[in-house]
């Protein structure tokens, strides 16, 4: 697929991820989280784009619409329903296009046969998450449980603190999914409606840029070829019949799915500086969470130190899969309580910290947050109080 | 918080312009270089059903986010905020915080005696400003009463944001300049309400009148 839309998308210059993330000057705005994903579409020289809409999703896929009508886009349509959208956005990655969709917490279980399939055919698509609640009961405030359902999937997962975040880790999705030794779909979440609705300063690139176009041919699997190695091996045996070597031939690939999002780890460091951050690594106490978890994290730090606490640290996760097990441990050694704020009533991040440290039992369990409500920083804070006693 | 942090809710019925009201005075205050961060009650919108919108403002970096719970000013768009429970919180003070500012728009004292003995308890100033009577006064159409609001919250807290920053950020909103979409419906809104004026420059203008007038009208209050 190529970009003729209209003149405005030929116009912008092509550049590489490094230019775009590292190097091009950025000025000021005050905009949405849909709004600076819809920025980011429009950096990412993206050939299609494909809609179903969902609350709090809906205004991204909207604000794509008008890019492609403006000419940044070389096609949209809206789909029938999620399944449908997710389906048919892997057809346009196994043609060789660049692609961008997005959707949200029933929109994600809708379309969940779709996410494995992305990975185990290796194609690099980029899709947001704005995380809310499904049906346990009904819900349509933030919450992150959808993400528990994706863990296993082979998708790369990163997870946006704020507009910021998902800006750049959006353009960074393209550039780590496309890496040749990767090629695995990125999504890229964020907190419905904490994100997607809330107004901040966003620092953006100049839009005459954008991202250099999308080289399939650099693909471990060819454009459309379901007919050689690695795919007739992965597809025939195991379809048409059952036998040891089908067995072996899909191990081997799960394992080349697994082993490709390790190698992203390389990548995700280079383009998104670590797969966390921490500060105060010393503390006492330290706070693990991903999301806005982190910016009510933040606030609860703050207000501490107003108190004259200050051995309490933070961890912000930033990449979910591949989990920052290495980084998380090291980043823990000193601490002697953990605490896992999060907006979901599973608890599955901090089940992932719990499997990557020793001595889990300083791990707390939670604060969490589920039904709709914010995270005041006094729950985080009285939840620390607690577990220090 | 040493952050010298001011924290808004605005309390209104769908359709009035209470996000877009957040929306302009963020804008604003960004404007002259401090911080703010600005939502809606999240969930889905109806006209005439009780809306909110927030508005954290900071001379430092902000990071919550949500609906605001314990604000410093409340800003009732709608008199049937408080006098038929079109509120998100009963009563629609909850969480005011003390020595904190009410705003409402009416000509007359509507606060029922009982909650104004625990608002004087808290030592809140109450303001009543006649906001949809001024915006069908300057501008023709109750649809301006999110901008009088604006006028009469900068005329009240004259430190907030000078007017000149809230007028620029109308003329964006307004203008075309900045293609901002809060919503379908919304976006609907905006439409009609630039029917009425024929020109978004002759809209701009009505609302500075407003604006000023609403801002004189509460400067003494």
């Amino acid at each position: 697929m190529s970009n003729t839309n209209t003149d405005i998308h030929t116009a912008q210059k092509p550049v590489s991820a490094d230019e775009m993330l590292h190097s091009a000057a950025r000025s000021r705005t005050f905009i949405t989280g849909s709004e600076a994903v819809a920025e980011a579409v429009k950096r990412a020289n993206v050939d299609m784009a494909i809609a179903y809409p969902i609350t709090p999703q809906s205004e991204s896929m909207h604000l794509t619409g008008d890019l492609y009508a403006q000419g940044y886009i070389g096609d949209y349509y809206r789909a029938e329903n999620e399944f449908a959208v997710m389906a048919a956005i892997h057809g346009a990655s196994l043609g060789g296009g660049r692609v961008f969709t997005a959707t949200s917490g029933p929109g994600t279980l809708r379309a969940m046969e779709m996410f494995p399939v992305w990975a185990g055919s290796r194609q690099p698509i980029v899709c947001a998450f704005m995380c809310r609640g499904v049906a346990l009961p009904p819900s349509i405030q933030p919450e992150t449980i959808e993400m528990a359902f994706l863990l296993d999937t082979g998708m790369i997962m990163f997870h946006a603190e704020n507009a910021q975040d998902y800006f750049d880790f959006i353009l960074a999705g393209y550039a780590i999914a496309e890496q040749p030794e990767v090629h695995l779909p990125v999504g890229v979440f964020a907190d419905g409606f904490f994100v997607t609705h809330t107004r901040e300063v966003v620092m953006l690139p100049p839009d005459d840029i954008k991202l250099n176009v999308y080289d399939p041919t650099f693909a471990p699997i060819p454009p459309f070829d379901m007919e050689h190695v690695p795919m007739r091996m992965v597809r025939d045996p195991l379809l048409n019949k059952s036998n040891f070597v089908s067995y072996a031939a899909s191990a081997s690939w799960h394992q080349e799915v697994l082993a490709a999002a390790e190698r992203a780890r390389k990548h995700i460091n280079h383009y998104m500086g670590g797969l966390i951050e921490v500060e105060n690594p010393d503390a006492d106490v330290m706070i693990i969470a991903s999301g806005t978890a982190v910016s009510q994290s933040r606030e609860a730090i703050r207000a501490m130190k107003d108190e004259g606490i200050n051995d309490v640290g933070l961890i912000k996760v930033k990449s979910v899969r591949p989990f920052p097990e290495k980084e998380i441990e090291q980043a823990t050694a000193k601490a002697s309580l953990i605490i896992v704020p999060e907006f979901n009533v599973g608890g599955w991040l901090s089940r992932e910290v719990k499997a990557s440290i020793d001595n889990n039992k300083r791990v707390a369990p939670g604060p969490r947050v589920f039904g709709g409500a914010s995270m005041p920083s006094e729950i985080i804070i009285g939840e620390i109080k607690k577990y220090r006693q | 918080m040493n952050r010298n942090n001011l924290d808004i809710r605005m309390a209104g019925l769908g359709g009035q312009g209470v996000v877009t009201a957040a929306h302009i005075l963020g804008t604003a205050v960004v404007a002259t270089g401090k911080y703010a961060v600005v939502n809606p009650f999240f969930g889905a919108e109806k006209r005439l059903a009780p809306t909110e919108s927030y508005v954290r403002i900071s001379s430092e970096k902000i990071y919550d986010r949500g609906e605001i719970l314990y604000p410093n000013i409340i800003m009732v768009f709608a008199p049937q905020v408080i006098t038929q429970g079109k509120s998100h919180t009963i009563p629609f003070w909850t969480g005011l915080k003390k020595d904190g500012l009410i705003i409402v728009n009416s000509a007359d004292p509507i606060i029922p005696e009982r909650d104004k003995k625990a608002l004087d308890e808290l030592n809140v100033k109450i303001v009543y400003v006649p906001a949809t009577k001024l915006a069908i006064e300057f501008t023709g159409t109750d649809l301006a009463t999110n901008m009088t609001m604006l006028g009469a919250l900068c005329g009240v807290e004259r430190q907030l944001v000078d007017l000149e920053s809230v007028m620029v950020a109308v003329e964006e909103r307004f203008s075309g300049k900045s293609k901002i979409i809060a919503s379908g419906t919304s976006a609907a809104l905006d439409e009609a309400v630039r029917k009425k004026f024929e020109k978004a420059s002759e809209m701009v203008e009505k609302n500075r009148e407003a604006i000023n007038r609403a801002f004189e009208y509460a400067k003494g209050c």
